[in-house]
């Protein structure tokens, strides 16, 4: 056990905490952590386990950035239309997890 | 809660199984980085041994980008509230700083870590910062040159790639030029990532009626 794969599985655990809170928690900006809390454990197993064998492996290190970048793009993306959809509803959930309300809208 | 618990001892009794790589990438990064045009393997695996990543990258990006925009409801443009004098002026004042520091970094990402998208945070941050002073005012429509600012990463991009594609392999430059294309391209990425990431903040930072 190296520093490395420590980083490998930290990653591991924080990706399960991202997959916990973007499946339970109904808040659309709770989501939107959980999925960069998620995205991030999935870099941190790429660049854990590209230097396991202490040569660090400078493909998922690029790989990583390439990701950080499309992560903020989403992130931005998604605050956008959560943002909208607050503005048209009045609420930050979405619809199929309002849950046991079967509210009648006719539109 | 014990499900992702029983999720995460799953995944990581995976990691801890997983068998030697068949293939150092290591290896072949370091035998071919006399051919990338520059020294430091990061930079050289980003733009040029996978030059496709990095161009549907900021391809993403500026479609997140127009999907803001497109979302933001504002209708002309929203001069920024005045903020505190003094934040005024230490912003005035770190702004051309910020600039200097993304050249640096742009310009050093050949040899060490830097490169395009750390110096187009630094912009970004530079643009940031000044609306939060109160000295930018938010885009409701970008004008002609902003638009081509946007859009000038990715066209320089494409267009190199297209050159490169005449003589054979989309992406593969003729190794004498590539120190130049990439340091061409990486200036209009940063370019471009600074105002795209700027614009994905200022874009849905307009005020409320």
């Amino acid at each position: 056990m190296n520093a490395a794969l420590l980083y490998a599985l930290a990653g591991v655990v924080l990706f399960a905490v991202g997959v916990a809170g973007l499946l339970a928690l109904p808040h659309l900006l709770r989501k939107i952590l959980a999925f960069n809390i998620l995205g991030s454990g999935a870099f941190l197993v790429l660049v854990g386990l590209g230097q396991r064998d202490g040569v660090v492996d400078p493909v998922p290190q690029a790989m990583v950035l390439t990701g950080i970048v499309v992560a903020i793009a989403a992130t931005a993306l998604a605050l956008a239309l959560a943002r909208h959809l607050y503005e048209r509803t009045g609420r930050m959930q979405l619809p199929e997890s309002r849950g046991a309300e079967p509210e009648s809208r006719d539109d | 809660m014990l499900a992702a618990a029983g999720l995460a001892l799953a995944l990581g009794h995976a990691i801890l199984q997983l068998p030697q790589a068949a293939v150092s990438l290591p290896t072949q990064v370091a035998g071919n980085m006399g051919q990338s045009g520059v020294e430091h393997p990061v930079t050289a695996v980003l733009l040029n041994f996978r030059g496709y990543d990095t161009l549907l990258e900021v391809a993403v990006l500026l479609l997140a980008f127009f999907g803001v925009m497109a979302l933001s409801q504002t209708q002309s443009m929203c001069p920024a509230e005045p903020a505190h004098a003094l934040l005024q002026a230490l912003a005035r004042l770190l702004a051309p700083l910020m600039v200097l520091v993304a050249g640096y970094l742009l310009w050093i990402g050949a040899y060490a870590p830097g490169g395009a998208f750390q110096a187009g945070a630094v912009l970004a941050a530079a643009g940031v910062m000044l609306r939060l002073a109160g000295l930018l005012p938010a885009w409701a429509q970008p004008g002609r040159l902003l638009r081509t600012g946007l859009v000038a990463g990715l066209l320089v991009f494409v267009v190199v790639a297209l050159i490169a594609l005449g003589q054979g392999v989309l992406l593969q430059y003729p190794s004498s030029a590539a120190g130049t294309l990439i340091l061409l391209i990486e200036t209009g990425l940063a370019l471009s990532i600074g105002l795209t990431l700027s614009g994905l903040y200022l874009c849905s930072m307009e005020t409320r009626a």
